[in-house]
């Protein structure tokens, strides 16, 4: 446990949101731009939670922003697919570039 | 090189690679399952990192709740084995240099930081009953308050996805 450093998770963690960032930029669909974005927020959980066990482990602040995290979450995740299954009523398609009324 | 740190290797590889192919798969629904696994891999992080109860959170909320919701967008929205159009390949270029710069730039701030040290001796205690008693608490270190706003988000959620999600009057009596 000690042989890993804080540094190392770090790096993990930045990989993935950059990943998430990679995807968010090349898709062009609703559905995995959002899971682009999860996977944007886990990143940020995984760092909430390392600092808290390597820097801070006499409070527990750090585990309380990600539970409040992934709560907010899973609360965007819906309001979202309720909003893409509604655009898909009226415009047949969840491609960003298909919708373009409000674009200019 | 103990177990514990190749068993950290080895999570990261899985969460690296599944969020790697989440992120350029074709099929939209494979997209979706190596983002499963992705998330499972962090909960295994966070299982290694001795927080049990953010990694059984993670795998309640993320694993069973967000995935799920997710492929069943995927089923009501679209022909799931369908290939998606690939993106134009300047707009891959640039995003992969985007994300390639931007991971070399932050690693080399983590690398050349030195303050990172704990200050305190106490253990790291992230019991339940601990986390529970702090969530419901009044005092300094209490998170009442958040959590009161976080219970009524989730109502103004649940009823706006309700809303927008529901079809309009009209259209049900045509």
């Amino acid at each position: 446990m000690q042989e890993i450093p804080l540094s190392q998770i770090l790096f993990v963690s930045t990989a993935l949101f950059f990943i998430g960032m990679y995807g968010l930029f090349t898709r062009r669909n609703l559905i995995t731009m959002l899971m682009s974005i999860e996977l944007m927020l886990n990143a940020v959980n995984i760092n909430f939670v390392a600092f808290n066990k390597f820097l801070f482990p006499d409070n527990l602040d750090g585990l309380f922003f990600t539970l409040f995290i992934i709560t907010i979450a899973a609360v965007e995740a819906a309001v979202a697919i309720a909003i893409i299954i509604n655009l898909y009523r009226s415009h047949n398609s969840i491609d960003v570039d298909d919708a373009t009324e409000m674009k200019y | 090189m103990n177990i514990s740190s190749i068993i950290f290797y080895a999570i990261s590889a899985l969460i690296l690679g599944a969020g790697i192919l989440a992120v350029t798969s074709v099929k939209i629904f494979r997209a979706a399952i190596w983002l499963l696994f992705s998330l499972v891999g962090i909960a295994a992080l966070y299982f290694w990192m001795q927080v049990e109860f953010i990694a059984a959170i993670q795998i309640v909320v993320y694993v069973g709740g967000i995935v799920v919701l997710i492929i069943f967008s995927i089923f009501l929205t679209q022909n799931s084995g369908k290939e998606m159009a690939k993106p134009a390949k300047g707009k891959v270029i640039f995003s992969a240099l985007a994300a390639l710069f931007g991971t070399a730039f932050v690693h080399n701030l983590i690398v050349h930081y030195e303050g990172f040290a704990t200050n305190s001796a106490k253990p790291f205690n992230p019991n339940v009953a601990e986390i529970g008693t702090q969530m419901l608490s009044t005092t300094s270190h209490g998170f009442i308050l958040p959590f009161e706003v976080v219970s009524m988000l989730l109502l103004a959620a649940m009823v706006g996805c309700i809303v927008i999600a529901m079809r309009p009057n009209n259209e049900i009596k045509n």
